[in-house]
């Protein structure tokens, strides 16, 4: 049994960066992937014959860093430069669409206020951007670079001045609603403006405490948190850090489910030996890094018995039950929507925050919402791959579908959702039905078991206030390190979180290089 | 024309006692009330011959006892007691009955959930510790984040060491308390509904959140720092109704020299070259004084007794935005005798305190569902206290009034502004639910008194009749409340300052911000401090 430095379980795109980044300091690495293809959520996968799909279907603030230090840009990943337009589309009046700056649809007093909008959140953004991709410290942490982390957040905080720190020491926990209520009157640009803040979450525009930080997360690449078009979609970028991890000479296994990570155990302790493969062979490696979701690691792969029960238990309260259902249509033709001109953009369809708060109601129960609020694009216009010649893909996330329906999943139950979501941008793209060829509904569980991620849930981890930096996923394993010497965290579940990111692959591979 | 040192706005109990701490340092001092009445929420009023209702607040818990004693208020007349023997109503035949002997009420826990009697333990130590260590910040000045100033950094410094004393992992479990939903944060603890359901009601008291809602666990925790008779947690009664605290307040003011009107509403709040100088009354009045301390809400204080024009740029706008949502109605019922309810064991235990009609966490979730929709639900929250059971004073013999609190009530309805119908309409849903579980309920009643959100802010004057002066989310609590960089009690406006429950640690008559505030009136006055410092006798 040869015996490598690092063994990387799980492909999404936190292995892979966190591969490229062993590999390139010259570790030998190997990148377990069960699944045929690399990239997790947001890798390609054929639905229908000729059409592909991937759970994320937008990047809203990939690391530019991580991007520039692994040199994308010569393996295929480059973004034009443009960002994907913002369009809120609701039945009966003109859209509102946001195109980084520029705002059409509303009134000049809204347009007056979202430029001043977007420029106070963008400073509070680029405040709180080097905090992401840093490692947290432990609070109380005696290491001068540890402390100095802490007080450089609070430094560049105070930098904002005196009234700009004090307002964000407000705006920071108010609920997405009230950020957009004090400042706006249409009621679509509200809930299109509250949508980054909540998607993913278990959070409504009423929700306190989380939405802000959410949607300043996604600010901290800039660019008015505008989504970006990469050319190829987000396989582009999956393939580009796949080809960046094996340029730099790890190794990349796909179809290659892990049953266990080995643990051995003498008298200085418990440490992580390797990996058992599902295939019965086994693998040895000097680190073991877990780029899967915290749950199914410390719970499945390392099992509850070599970890202590305060531990474990705080593992297991870690609230993973997603809440966003995945539409996949494949169409015969360009969908039109009522009002845009060209289909390219990012379209909101919830007509006001009270439409997105009523959604989640229904989910509270244990019910997907019969009028479902929905994010949609056709990624079939920038990734020829997605579909055949003049044959589009529309890729949606449906909110809210709880990971636990009362009534239990079943055939029944899903095609319910997926009505619901199809009728629902029917309502903004008339004659949309005539064109879909198939459709393909996944639900949390659905994302579940087809892609390992506990609860479905896109963060690995819900995205709230008490999961987050040094908490996340809980403290004993928040700076990438773990109880057990040898076995390290990547994946989104642990600081900063989920979304087409990267630092938490590249802050573990910083862990692990220490 | 009368001068006065200080002029207080609004005698509820923190501008009694705001003012009774300025008159204890010399200060001389009016209050002034616009209602026939004093004590704002917390009054005691004859509403049928025979019955005193606290009309507005109905049970006490957070008065500081620093406070308490420092004023001798017992010698004013007030006497706190506790009240024990609850009983939850789960949605259907199911009971909780909370004993207060420890064995009975374990075994009574154990009867629903052996798992979750053990985890009670757990949790109660918890809540305590989490309590104690909020506790140490409510007699206190919020120190300003954005400050280098001497006194800010201390008392940065001061709580950072208090935080820290916790230790490592309480620190993070802390945390997840501040900002949890109180039913995510239930759910590490307990697996039945109804234990969950009775933990959690005080999480959405007087909030416009759900038990579901992020940010409700501290709503929760802010309900049980308080303590009656040290027993930290508990709840008690005033003897005579809540107007006992406000007038035994009044009293020791009125022997420091103090002097308050009734009948006497403010108009405006006078401004001249940025510094407050008096007040105009509604029946046209001038009264000179060299402070105006402002007990209303801060977003009466600034857009209604206040002219736009006399304020800073954006404060206005603030004031507006000062999140004050109306979210609990109240029903006070004369009853001609004790109300029996079903599947309650008739012993002098049990039933001797309060009732909770909580069901489960979604009955709760369901009726904030409702109150978004600007409507009520019609299975609604309600905590209910029979005080007349503890104290003979507040009806005659033999009968017995009822306190009932509702979660959720809107301020406005879907349907246009309330009405009286729709008021009646409002209370008839109370008394069908408690007819449920108590049938023959309803021919007890001799009098009744609905109070939407509607009626609480005409006449105790609260905006949407919110009972704690603004919402107690993270965005408006300490050194934000009620607006950044304000956190200190002092306004925008120079000599004017706030006392009320708008301010730090917020509202829960505890009589804290009206003390806290008069300490910094004296320390911009040069004047000894009268205020006492917090006392901890659990330590």
């Amino acid at each position: 049994m040869s015996s490598v430095d690092s063994i990387i379980v799980g492909a999404g795109h936190n292995g892979l960066v966190c591969a490229a980044y062993l590999a390139q300091k010259g570790q030998r690495v190997i990148v377990l992937e069960a699944a045929d293809e690399v990239g997790g959520l947001a890798g390609g996968r054929e639905f229908h014959p000729g059409f592909r799909a991937s759970i994320a279907h937008s990047i809203s603030h990939f690391s530019t860093k991580i991007a520039a230090e692994l040199k994308l840009a010569s393996h295929g990943y480059t973004v034009t430069g443009e960002s994907t337009p913002l369009i809120g589309l609701a039945a009966g009046r003109d859209p509102v669409i946001i195109n980084g700056r520029d705002i059409t649809g509303v009134g000049n007093d809204d347009r007056t206020a979202y430029a001043a909008y977007v420029d106070e959140l963008e400073h509070y953004a680029k405040a709180l951007a080097p905090a992401w991709t840093e490692i947290i410290p432990r609070i109380g942490s005696q290491r001068f670079s540890e402390v100095m982390t802490f007080a450089k957040i609070g430094l560049r905080l105070r930098r904002l001045g005196k009234q700009a720190m004090a307002e964000f020491l407000r705006v920071a926990s108010l609920p997405a609603r009230d950020l957009v209520d004090e400042r706006f009157d249409d009621d679509l640009l509200k809930a299109l403006l509250c949508w980054d803040g909540l998607i993913g979450s278990r959070m409504a525009p009423r929700s306190p405490n989380s939405a802000v930080l959410a949607m300043l997360y996604r600010m901290s690449e800039g660019n008015a948190g505008q989504h970006q078009i990469a050319a190829g979609g987000t396989s582009a970028l999956v393939n580009a850090l796949r080809a960046a991890a094996e340029a730099a000479g790890a190794e990349i296994r796909t179809g290659c489910s892990v049953e266990n990570i080995t643990i051995a155990g003498d008298t200085d302790g418990l440490s992580a030996t390797g990996v058992r493969l599902r295939d019965g062979e086994s693998l040895a490696a000097d680190n073991v890094i877990s780029a899967v979701d915290s749950k199914r690691t410390f719970l499945n792969l390392v099992g509850v018995q070599y970890l202590d029960i305060e531990f474990s238990n705080r593992i297991r309260r870690i609230r993973t039950d997603g809440l966003v259902g995945k539409l996949h249509l494949a169409l015969d033709s360009l969908p039109e929507f009522r009002g845009v001109d060209a289909p390219n953009g990012r379209f909101i369809i919830a007509d006001t925050m009270d439409a997105i708060e009523f959604a989640f109601d229904d989910s509270k129960y244990g019910r997907p919402s019969t009028d479902p609020v929905i994010e949609c694009v056709i990624p079939s216009l920038n990734d020829p791959q997605a579909a055949p010649d003049g044959k589009h893909v529309l890729s949606a996330h449906v909110m809210y579908v709880p990971y636990r329906h009362k009534d239990g999943w079943s055939e029944s139950t899903r095609t319910e959702i997926q009505n619901a979501a199809i009728n629902a941008i029917e309502r903004v793209a008339p004659k949309l039905r005539d064109s879909i060829v198939h459709a393909e509904f996944l639900t949390p569980a659905d994302i579940e078991s087809q892609y390992g991620a506990t609860g479905g849930h896109w963060h690995h981890g819900e995205f709230a206030m008490d999961q987050m930096l040094m908490m996340r996923p809980t403290y004993g394993a928040a700076q990438y390190s773990t109880p057990i010497p040898g076995l390290f965290l990547a994946s989104a579940g642990s600081h900063p979180g989920g979304d087409l990111v990267g630092a938490a692959g590249h802050n573990a591979a910083q862990a692990v290089l220490r | 024309m009368s001068r006065y040192d200080a002029i207080i706005i609004g005698a509820g109990h923190n501008g009694l006692t705001n003012a009774a701490y300025l008159a204890k340092a010399g200060l001389k001092v009016v209050v002034l009330e616009k209602n026939d009445y004093i004590g704002g929420a917390a009054v005691s009023r004859e509403m049928e011959p025979g019955w005193i209702y606290s009309s507005c607040s109905y049970v006490c818990s957070m008065m500081r006892q620093a406070i308490h004693r420092d004023l001798d208020l017992a010698r004013h007349g007030l006497i706190l007691v506790p009240y024990l023997g609850t009983v939850n109503f789960g949605d259907g035949d199911e009971r909780l009955f909370a004993y207060h002997d420890e064995d009975a009420a374990d075994l009574e826990l154990r009867r629903h959930s052996p798992h979750d009697a053990d985890a009670m333990h757990r949790f109660q130590s918890d809540l305590t510790r989490y309590s104690q260590l909020i506790r140490k910040t409510l007699m206190r000045t919020p120190p300003d984040p954005t400050s280098f100033r001497l006194r800010d950094v201390r008392e940065f410094i001061y709580l950072a060491k208090q935080f820290w004393s916790l230790g490592e992992q309480e620190v993070y479990e802390y945390i997840r308390f501040f900002t949890m939903s109180a039913a995510e944060y239930l759910d590490d603890y307990f697996e039945n509904e109804l234990i969950k359901g009775a933990m959690a009601s005080p999480g959405i008291i007087g909030t416009a959140l759900g038990v579901y809602s992020p940010g409700s666990a501290y709503i929760l925790l802010h309900h049980v720092m308080g303590d009656v008779d040290g027993s930290i947690g508990a709840w008690g009664l005033a003897r005579g109704g809540m107007g006992a605290i406000s007038h035994s307040i009044a009293s020791a003011l009125q022997e420091f020299g103090g002097e308050i009107r009734t009948n006497a509403p403010v108009d405006k709040i006078r401004v001249q070259n940025g510094k407050s100088t008096g007040v105009v009354l509604e029946n046209g009045d001038e009264l000179d004084a060299a402070i105006v301390v402002s007990n209303l809400d801060a977003k009466r204080t600034f857009t209604q007794v206040m002219d736009k024009g006399d304020l800073p740029d954006g404060i206005y706008e603030r004031a507006k935005n000062f999140k004050i949502r109306g979210s609990s109605g109240k029903v006070n019922i004369a009853l001609s005798g004790l109300p029996k309810f079903t599947g309650v064991p008739d012993n002098p235990y049990l039933n001797r305190g309060g009732q909770g009609f909580t069901g489960s966490l979604e009955t709760m979730e369901r009726a904030y569902d409702c109150w978004k929709r600007g409507r009520w639900s019609d299975d609604p929250f309600i905590e209910s206290v029979i005080p007349s059971v503890w104290d003979p004073t507040v009806a005659p013999a033999g009968k017995h009034w009822m306190s009932n609190f509702v979660q959720y009530c809107p301020p406005e309805l879907a349907d246009g502004p309330w009405t009286p119908e729709k008021r009646d309409a409002f209370g008839k849903t109370v008394i069908d639910k408690i007819e449920r579980y108590s049938p023959g309920f309803s021919d007890l009643i001799v009098h009744m008194e609905v109070r939407t959100p509607h009626e609480i802010e005409n006449e105790v004057g609260l905006t949407e009749g919110n009972i704690f002066q603004g919402e107690l989310t993270i965005d408006q609590l300490f050194f934000n409340r009620p607006f950044p960089g304000y956190g200190q009690y002092r306004m925008p406006v120079k000599n004017l300052y706030m006392c009320g429950s708008s301010t730090h640690p917020g509202g829960g008559v505890s009589a804290v911000c009206g003390a806290n505030a008069a300490r910094e009136i004296l320390l911009d006055l040069r004047r000894p401090n009268t205020v006492p410092e917090d006392d901890f006798y659990d330590e």
